[in-house]
């Protein structure tokens, strides 16, 4: 029992629980009803997905500052290929492959050039970008989604009330937390952010433990990419600005660390959990939207400064 | 008057106690020497002296005037100023600017350059180093020896303020010269009438430069004198806490096949370097900081190119990386354990286990096969691994998922220890495994050495505490500016001709 109070996401945890609380208690008619419930699991999905990327990459030691344009040149992908006539399967996976191809590239500057990964995703983020542009010609796409925008359409779930898209990030979840508890590759990604020396010393290969987490990052923002099309229905390059800081933010409230070696996928999806509350609790009190930044902003620091009082203690 | 009276100071750090009573008085013109074993405590005093941490209970009088400096700089202004093992300049800024740095001399909220030269030229004029160490030079491209001036021209920079000044081990990076010139640098200091506490276990210098000496050990001061009434070895036992012969306990050991030889290896920091190691033997390599030990373990165990000469390992020959000289079976330990050697984010088991989780996939037959291709790790197996290894090497700890970084540097190492028993390997690279750890520990790893070469393992430990390798080994080898002398018995050496053979002095 003790163990698990430690653990770096239970406090988070709570203050998810308490914020949800706190606001079915100010507005029980509109807040607490299901249909909002599911809205807000629908709009926390594209941030979650994200999150468990970038929850490995921070766990390895790494930071990822593309996401957003990621997540951007993804739907522009995905309308692309539509409108040129391909199937939504087609679509889906040019989307994604797009975006796995720019982790390698990330993940193979960073080792190989050994350039720091803050600095190559920054560059990467406003190539991204501008890729996103240039294949959109500054506009946004209409395409006929095909079916794509079911994924997080309300109502239209195969298992109930939540959409697809949901169950699909719980599923990401889950695969990603074990994987990182309980396999080889999980403890290497550890071990790289905990000490990269030591990970050496231990014949681990951090190399391409590297180039696989910032793929695998890439590719779960590709994901987040195709069900961001999926509420847009359009390709759109200017869409996600600033959405890795939002990834970043749920990452770090969920007890990661910054200079690796401690992070959780369950800590990240409550983060995210946790922001998404914050903002339609607050809408739904009808807070203003800088009130709800300042209070976003307040959650952060003081998740950070709890975190650092709790290891302080032990 | 006494000038530092020392009274009954204790200090822990969580569970671990660092100071459990120390007692000391140094005079006005005296160099105390402050001896104690890697652990004793000598760190912790000294940084609650410069104001780095404060005592959990004690009194401090300097001068008669009780003294609990807030922060480094209330200890500066009083007259006590640390230089610490580590140095501590700002690489990017100039010679100048680092010894004034935080006193910085201004007019009307400008830097005053003139009073700033001029402090400057009269603090490196104090140690010595006028015309030798430009000013304007960046701190980075300095000589160590160079950069220690330095940081004891900083500490001098108002001269007639500091009483107390404290050097933490100033000699071991310095070479024979820079430590020479040291030696005379503190006296003449001394005749000036400051107060200099001199942390060292080096005894030998001790012995030539200190007036009296107080001996730490497990955070208490156990004995303290004049150091004309004493002997090395009175010193020795008192920082060890026993005779020294009954710390090394020696099994019978064969020495089987060779496992490891080199021939003529030259690495970064190598120039040549043979030796063969056989199965049930503990090969000592002893040598002075900076000789090239370290990298020689490095290129060994292909953290380091190999530029020249050839390496064989068991069958295999030429360098590889650690990845595959860990599948050959060979092992490292890191001489920095927090930096390189652990993990220490991570648990104790994690740490044991992270060379080597294949054996460790849960399920059998098909479905452990699979389990073992999917990479699989069963968490009750990794503890049960964890468990046995931490009984065999006396571990203290709670539970197998404890964070390494909570234990102490004794038992941090055992968990560096228990990972090359975990992966098992046939030949191991210890370099200083008993660095910064208590003395138990020190027993403790000493008699798993035994062990593992009694056992058939072939073992070559790199120390620069000699009665560790004299009571450990059954060869030594001396390396001196990259160059390692042949392995001799270790009945041949003694710790006077380890010395002259590491410092150049003799063949």
């Amino acid at each position: 029992m003790m163990a698990s109070l430690k653990k770096p996401w239970v406090a988070p945890l709570v203050a998810l629980l308490l914020v949800f609380a706190l606001f079915s208690v100010v507005s029980p008619d509109t807040f607490l009803r299901g249909a909002n419930v599911v809205t807000m699991a629908r709009q926390t999905v594209v941030v979650a997905i994200a999150a468990v990327g970038m929850t490995l990459v921070i766990v390895h030691g790494g930071i990822d500052l593309s996401v957003g344009s990621t997540v951007a040149l993804t739907t522009v992908v995905v309308a692309s290929v539509l409108k040129s006539g391909h199937g939504p399967w087609v679509a889906a996976a040019c989307g994604v492959g797009a975006a796995g191809a720019t982790g390698v590239v990330t993940g193979l500057l960073v080792t190989r050039l050994s350039l720091a990964p803050f600095i190559v995703t920054l560059a990467s983020m406003t190539i991204l970008r501008g890729v996103a542009k240039g294949i959109a010609k500054e506009q946004k796409i209409d395409a006929d989604p095909r079916g794509l925008d079911t994924l997080l359409a309300p109502g239209t779930g195969l298992f109930g009330a939540l959409p697809a898209g949901v169950w699909m990030a719980v599923a990401i979840a889950v695969l990603a937390s074990l994987t990182l508890s309980y396999t080889r590759f999980g403890r290497h990604v550890f071990a790289v952010g905990s000490n990269e020396a030591a990970a050496r010393l231990c014949g681990i290969d951090t190399g391409r433990v590297r180039v696989i987490v910032y793929t695998t990052s890439a590719l779960l923002a590709g994901v987040a990419g195709v069900l961001e099309f999926s509420t847009l229905t359009v390709g759109d390059p200017t869409d996600s600005v600033g959405l890795e800081l939002e990834v970043i933010a749920a990452v770090v409230i969920g007890g990661a660390s910054l200079a690796g070696g401690e992070g959780s996928v369950s800590g990240s999806l409550v983060g995210a959990l946790l922001m998404t509350v914050i903002k339609t609790g607050c809408t739904h009190v009808g807070l203003s939207n800088w009130v709800q930044e300042i209070v976003t902003g307040v959650i952060i620091a003081s998740a950070v400064a709890f975190d650092r009082v709790r290891r302080a203690r032990r | 008057m006494t000038r530092l009276q020392v009274r009954g100071v204790t200090r822990s750090f969580g569970k671990t106690v660092a100071l459990s009573g120390i007692d000391f008085d140094a005079q006005a013109g005296q160099v105390l020497a402050v001896l104690g074993e890697n652990g004793a405590g000598k760190s912790t005093v000294m940084k609650i002296l410069a104001g780095a941490e404060a005592p959990d209970a004690g009194t401090i009088a300097l001068d008669g005037a009780p003294f609990a400096p807030a922060s480094p700089a209330a200890a500066r202004r009083a007259g006590v100023v640390l230089v610490s093992q580590e140095l501590s300049l700002c690489p990017h800024l100039s010679v100048a600017e680092n010894v004034v740095l935080g006193e910085e001399p201004t007019r009307g909220g400008r830097i005053d350059r003139t009073r700033m030269a001029t402090m400057v030229a009269d603090a490196l004029a104090q140690v010595g180093a006028s015309g030798r160490i430009d000013p304007g030079a960046r701190a980075d491209t300095l000589s160590i020896g160079a950069m220690q001036l330095v940081e004891i021209a900083r500490a001098l920079v108002h001269g007639e303020r500091t009483r107390v000044l404290i050097l933490d081990e100033p000699t071991s990076s310095l070479d024979r010269e820079d430590a020479g010139n040291l030696f005379r640098l503190v006296r003449s200091l001394a005749e000036r009438g400051l107060t200099i506490l001199y942390v060292s276990h080096f005894l030998e210098e001790v012995m030539q430069i200190a007036d009296r000496f107080t001996v730490l050990r497990d955070g208490a001061t156990v004995a303290s004198g004049a150091i004309a009434d004493t002997t090395t070895d009175a010193l020795v036992e008192s920082m060890a806490g026993r005779k020294v012969d009954t710390l090394f306990p020696r099994s019978a050991r064969t020495r089987g096949d060779v496992v490891l030889s080199l021939s003529d290896l030259a690495a970064p920091g190598v120039r040549r370097a043979s030796l063969a190691l056989h199965r049930g033997e503990v090969l000592g390599l002893a040598g002075l900081v900076g000789a090239g030990r370290t990298e020689l373990l490095r290129a060994i165990f292909g953290l380091a190119p190999v530029t020249a000469g050839t390496i064989r390992v068991a069958r295999v020959d030429g360098p590889a990386d650690p990845r595959h000289r860990l599948r050959q079976g060979v092992g490292m330990l890191s001489e920095d354990r927090k930096g390189e050697g652990l993990a220490t984010t991570m648990s104790i088991a994690d740490n044991v286990v992270l060379s080597r989780m294949e054996p460790l996939s849960p399920g059998t037959g098909w479905a452990g096969r699979l389990a073992s291709l999917l990479g699989l790790v069963s968490p009750s197996r990794k503890d049960e691994v964890t468990r046995a290894l931490a009984t065999e090497l006396g571990l203290k700890y709670e539970v197998p998922s404890q964070r390494v970084a909570d234990l102490s540097g004794g038992n941090q190492q055992k968990v560096a220890l228990a990972r090359l028993l975990h992966h098992d390997v046939d030949v191991i690279l210890l370099d200083e495994p008993t660095r910064g750890i208590d003395v138990a520990s020190k027993a403790q790893i000493y008699a798993l050495v035994d062990r593992l070469a009694a056992r058939g393992k072939a073992v070559l430990m790199v120390s620069s505490y000699m009665p560790e390798l004299l009571g450990v080994c059954d060869r030594v080898a001396v390396m001196c500016r990259g160059e390692l002398s042949p392995a001799r018995e270790t009945e041949a050496w003694t710790e006077a001709s380890l010395l002259a053979v590491a410092s150049g002095a003799a063949a």
